[in-house]
């Protein structure tokens, strides 16, 4: 019997999310020959990102364009996408382990009766069964699930699975109107776009994080520098963040989020347990802190005995030179 | 206002992780309230001094988890429910169903929760429940404002502020920031002792175990690889940064 698969897409500052490329690359590790592939996108003029999501789709891409779509309500969001997905009837849903994915999932998960496996890192197979690996304590340990019956619900971790490739034969689009309805129970009424142009932390490549160290608010300025020049993003820890030098959506850990960059620097961050549990799987780690003795640099690839507000800025300049 | 809080047990977060016979090992282990339930628990607290009512908190779990619940009570909340049978399994789906039906034969106004758990971590069971009761919900909030039957929240979005207004009965998870957790007073812990606790089964809320069949399965468990500690770079702080971005281009090959 063939399966479909349906990979919800996200639209972040204007574009196409990195993850919703990974999310396709998980269906061509879950699909077997003869088994259709369709993606959903929903957002407010968005006729270019359907047009580039068809690229990487080898089935259907289902576009959902209309201006109260602009911004994500959970209740606007799951009714297209229901309606969407009891034509399909689908075997999995894929969505990104994102701000909208782990809001969407779960509501999808309980109306169609289904598990879902949350976070997931990577897919592997075992005899019939696919496995698939998610951290457990903010990746202090790591377990594999498998699912016991169909539907089912993933959501994939961004940066861990290498994003699809463009298909052979680009994908039909098919346009799915959208009629707005009177008796919606929320309203997003407004959205502050702090991060706007900014890389989000779960999905940066480089990450500049500070902790402690940083000792104020204008402490994170030389950080943010660095992290511009690297075009990456800035993170702290829950010292930090307790401490009030910048926002709790900052936070990197256990509590907060858990990232897997190529590069984490951290700076002015001794390494408590559950700051590392969000941190230690990235790729390449860096360590600057006063303290030789810091557990930070039990983990880091590379080590920096130093003041942070001196060899940062100077890390800044030697990028800057080679970067341009 | 009939306010409910949904609520787990969790390892404390500085907590190592050990594998034994393939399962996490509970040696010793200092257990906590889920950090982010005390953000629940405690907006709870604030919202019943503005608007009154009653504030019942509820878990599903093993018998410890009442330690937790006596800490929500002793923070404030009026009654306690813990379900706790075997035959639960520890899936989301399951979970969730377990919650629901019993929030279903309840009168809430208010339905609060951690964003997510520090142990699994999945982030799904809260807008599982609110799903399954028909509810509308607003996940990941640091600020709840409620005037009659109308909430203002605001949902933290990637570090986006979403401002969102919301119809009651709603069901909000919390993230940090939404408050100050307090910690339990002595007189809190005392009068703690005397408030109601109920213990559930499965049989007592109405559901059979083929209602509650675990969708999902735990193959196997796992330690990360250790890592081990690299480099400490030499000279001063100009000729430590020279090198880092040598060795990020040369060795790393990532620059």
């Amino acid at each position: 019997m063939s399966h479909t698969y349906v990979v919800v897409a996200e639209v972040r500052g204007g574009g196409l999310r990195q993850v919703s490329l990974e999310a396709l690359q998980a269906v061509s590790l879950i699909k077997e020959e003869g088994d259709s592939v369709a993606a959903v996108i929903i957002g407010s003029q968005i006729t270019p990102l359907a047009d580039e999501l068809a690229r990487y789709v080898l089935g259907q891409v289902y576009s959902v364009d209309h201006p109260d779509l602009e911004n994500y309500n959970p209740e606007t969001y799951f009714s297209v996408l229901s309606s969407i997905l009891s034509k399909l009837n689908p075997s999995a849903v894929i969505f990104g382990h994102t701000a909208v994915g782990r809001d969407l999932a779960p509501m999808v998960a309980a109306h169609l009766d289904a598990g879902q496996i949350s976070d997931v890192t990577a897919i592997d197979s075992e005899g019939n069964d696919l496995l698939f690996m998610r951290p457990l304590y903010a990746g202090k340990a790591f377990e594999q699930k498998k699912f016991v019956n169909t539907p089912q619900v993933i959501t994939i971790r961004p940066n861990n699975i290498s994003p699809a490739e463009v298909a052979s034969t680009p994908a039909d689009i098919i346009e799915i109107d959208y009629s707005p309805t009177s008796n919606l129970r929320s309203i997003v009424k407004d959205v502050i776009r702090k991060t706007s142009g900014k890389v989000d932390l779960t999905e940066a490549k480089i990450i500049v994080s500070g902790g402690r160290g940083v000792k104020s608010t204008e402490g994170f300025k030389p950080l943010e520098e660095l992290a511009e020049v690297l075009h990456g993003a800035v993170g702290a820890s829950r010292a930090a963040c307790d401490a009030g030098y910048c926002d709790y959506s900052m936070q990197i850990g256990q509590t907060g989020k858990v990232v897997t960059p190529e590069i984490y620097i951290a700076c002015g961050i001794s390494g408590a347990i559950q700051h590392m549990a969000g941190m230690s799987q990235s790729h390449v780690i860096i360590a600057i802190n006063k303290d030789p003795e810091a557990p930070i640099f039990k983990v880091a690839d590379y080590g920096i005995v130093g003041d942070l507000f001196e060899v940062v800025p100077l890390l800044t300049e030697e990028f800057r030179k080679v970067l341009v | 206002m009939n306010i409910f809080v949904m609520m787990k047990q969790t390892f404390d977060t500085e907590e190592r992780i050990v594998i034994q016979n393939g399962d996490v090992s509970d040696d010793s282990v200092k257990y906590v309230m889920n950090p982010y339930d005390e953000y629940a628990v405690e907006e709870a607290i604030r919202q019943k001094d503005q608007h009154g009512g009653t504030i019942t908190v509820l878990s599903v779990g093993p018998v410890r988890t009442g330690e937790a619940l006596r800490t929500a009570l002793a923070m404030g909340a009026d009654e306690a429910v813990l379900i706790q049978d075997e035959l639960i399994p520890s899936d989301e789906f399951s979970v969730s169903k377990v919650l629901a039906a019993y929030l279903s034969k309840q009168s809430y106004d208010l339905i609060i929760g951690g964003n997510f758990s520090v142990d699994s971590g999945g982030g799904q069971v809260a807008i599982r429940v609110s799903q399954l009761l028909s509810i509308p919900h607003t996940s990941s909030i640091t600020k709840l404002n409620i005037s009659g039957t109308q909430a203002t929240v605001q949902r933290d979005s990637e570090g986006d502020t979403e401002t969102v207004e919301i119809s009651l009965p709603a069901l909000f998870t919390a993230q940090q920031g939404l408050n100050d957790p307090r910690y339990p007073s002595l007189p809190g812990i005392m009068k703690a002792k005397k408030k109601p606790f109920q213990t559930l089964t499965l049989a007592d809320i109405g559901l059979s175990t083929s209602d509650i069949a675990a969708k999902t399965q735990r193959q196997s468990l796992t330690l990360p690889p250790a890592r081990k500690a690299g480099q400490l770079l030499k000279g001063d702080a100009q000729q430590q940064a020279v090198e880092l971005v040598h060795l990020l281009r040369t060795e790393a090959k990532l620059i």
